[in-house]
């Protein structure tokens, strides 16, 4: 059974303003790992908000574990991670984390010990009682994503969540949530502008067109698991990479500027082929 | 990355943060000291007369000459200012959660309030003199609260909506509704800001309260001691009473200030040198 299944979703903002998204079907099933690409503004992270039901859709249906995406929300079956963090400056790392379990009633003593759980997983053993403003960047999305993954969501939605940090870190977290994601077993649905991150970290690549966001097509990454350091080495990722280069070249996602005749011909080719 | 992190301010020993504060108020204090020397020096070696500009030693002298009828007058004001500002405070407060909450109210009525802040409010004493009684405090609380009123209802009115919309995304993908929003996201995240229009206010009542005075009232209120005395040309009288009401005002904000350092110790302006 799908986790998430959207059929026909489209999303116009404003009365018959800007459509940022057309004809959305997509099937994600249970433990996968699914990456959106594509250029800036094709409505990535308005998907990633129609999965979650923080924005409805004009069209077309959410479906998530076989309930409406609205009865999931409230059934708390969604962990999120922004690209900021979003702590609450007013609450130490501890009590950022345990936020959600709070909020669902938990008592005190089993949610410090799941708080504790949370905090060794993200290795920030010793900062439970820092405030946000105490922390770098990277640790901050570290506590970011312990919150997400306290209530053991069954999906987690990440929205360019590590897009604000440097490079070196950006990796060392991919790794480290590639390991989480393997331990928890959810779903992950990440939003990226990042071809390399998709890659490295999906099992498969989502990629969207320019302006009305449409599915270009879907490249399966199948590079061995667990990946590593080592993955990017491989002549395969390398591959993986050209294939979705391709993808969003033929959905405008490289010229952006001048969306000519041709390159709307090689949109619906490609879509053709896919299909 | 642990070098990254911003050590909170530590407490130290009583002897060691005593120290600190020295250190911190030595600068000031040498300032009003020379300031006070610089008044007495140039009045004296001048020759100013007392009616003009009485040395401080007089004022100081008188503060304590005149203690029987200036300190029972200045608490008496001191109860005003107070009962006008908590009056004021918690209306300002209970109607910015309205406004907060229905935005539409907000819109219908924030221009009137903006318009009735634009009126000189202090040229109301008189009426307020006429409608709750001279004699009795409600007529200078009624100055004060209504002087306290408009800056502690914008503060908490833009802390409460300035919240950012990821924060409130967080939220309800944990299914929580208004209230909770406002329990735990709204209200703490409104808390500086409803302290800066506290403080602010402060000073309001203690002017509202002795402008009120001004219009007339019990015979024992500093505002009528300060016009009594500088209409029988007993300046130095005055001048201790406008002192007092000066080291009374600097206390009710010093007492609010210090209010606020003690619920928001997580505030990052809590760090030192930061204020």
């Amino acid at each position: 059974m799908s986790v998430v299944s959207l059929k026909k979703v489209a999303k116009e903002f404003g009365a018959g303003g800007v459509k940022a998204l057309e004809a959305i079907d997509l099937e994600i099933a249970e433990g996968e790992f699914i990456s959106l690409i594509g250029p800036s503004g094709c409505g990535k992270s308005t998907l990633l908000r129609i999965i979650g039901d923080l924005i409805q859709p004009t069209a077309g249906d959410a479906v998530v574990n076989g309930k409406s995406a609205h009865q999931a929300r409230l059934d708390r079956d969604y962990g999120i991670v922004f690209q900021d963090a979003v702590l609450f400056d007013w609450r130490t790392v501890a009590k950022n984390i345990g936020l959600p379990l709070e909020m669902m009633g938990w008592d005190r003593g089993k949610r410090s010990e799941r708080v504790k759980e949370m905090v060794e997983l993200v290795e920030l053993t010793g900062f439970e009682g820092h405030h946000p403003w105490q922390l770098s960047g990277g640790m901050q999305q570290r506590v970011s994503i312990a919150r997400a993954l306290s209530f053991d969501p069954s999906i987690l939605l990440m929205d360019e969540p590590f897009g604000a940090l440097d490079e070196m870190t950006r990796e060392r977290l991919n790794l480290e949530l590639l390991r989480i994601w393997e331990a928890s077993g959810s779903t992950v649905v990440f939003v990226t502008h990042s071809i390399s991150e998709a890659v490295f970290l999906s099992t498969r690549v989502v990629v969207m067109s320019a302006r009305p966001g449409r599915i270009v097509g879907i490249v399966d990454v199948d590079l061995p698991q667990p990946r590593s350091i080592d993955t990017r080495e491989e002549p395969r990722f390398a591959e993986l990479i050209r294939e979705v280069r391709q993808l969003l070249r033929r959905g405008g996602g490289f010229d952006v500027e001048e969306p000519t005749p041709t390159g709307e011909e090689d949109f619906i080719v490609a879509e053709e082929q896919l299909q | 990355m642990s070098s990254t992190v911003v050590e909170p301010v530590p407490r130290g020993t009583l002897g060691a943060r005593v120290g600190r504060g020295l250190q911190d108020w030595l600068p000031a204090a040498v300032v009003f000291v020379a300031g006070i020397a610089l008044w007495e020096g140039l009045v004296r070696g001048l020759d100013i007369q007392n009616f003009l500009l009485p040395p401080p030693s007089d004022i100081t002298q008188t503060l304590w000459t005149e203690r029987e009828t200036l300190w029972p007058a200045a608490w008496f004001t001191f109860e005003e200012a107070f009962g006008g500002w908590v009056i004021g405070c918690s209306a300002a407060i209970v109607w910015a959660l309205l406004l907060a909450r229905w935005p539409v109210v907000a819109a219908a009525v924030m221009p009137f309030a903006i318009a009735a802040n634009a009126v000189p409010i202090i040229a109301f004493a008189p009426i307020t003199n006429n409608w709750f009684g001279a004699l009795n405090q409600t007529s200078k609380m009624v100055i004060a609260a209504v002087l306290c009123f408009f800056p502690v209802l914008v503060n908490t009115l833009r802390g409460l909506t300035s919240v950012r919309p990821q924060q409130i995304e967080l939220m309800r993908s944990y299914g929580a509704g208004q209230t909770q929003i406002f329990r735990r996201v709204r209200i703490p995240n409104a808390l500086p800001y409803i302290f800066t229009g506290l403080k602010v206010a402060t000073v309001l009542a203690m002017i509202g309260a002795i402008v009120g005075d001004y219009f007339g009232g019990s015979q024992n209120a500093l505002g009528i001691q300060i016009r009594r005395q500088a209409g029988v040309f007993a300046f130095t009288e005055a001048w201790a009473a406008i002192m007092i009401a000066s080291i009374l005002g600097i206390a009710f904000y010093a007492a609010v200030a210090a209010l606020e350092r003690l619920t928001m110790g997580w505030h990052p302006s809590a760090r030192r040198g930061a204020e």
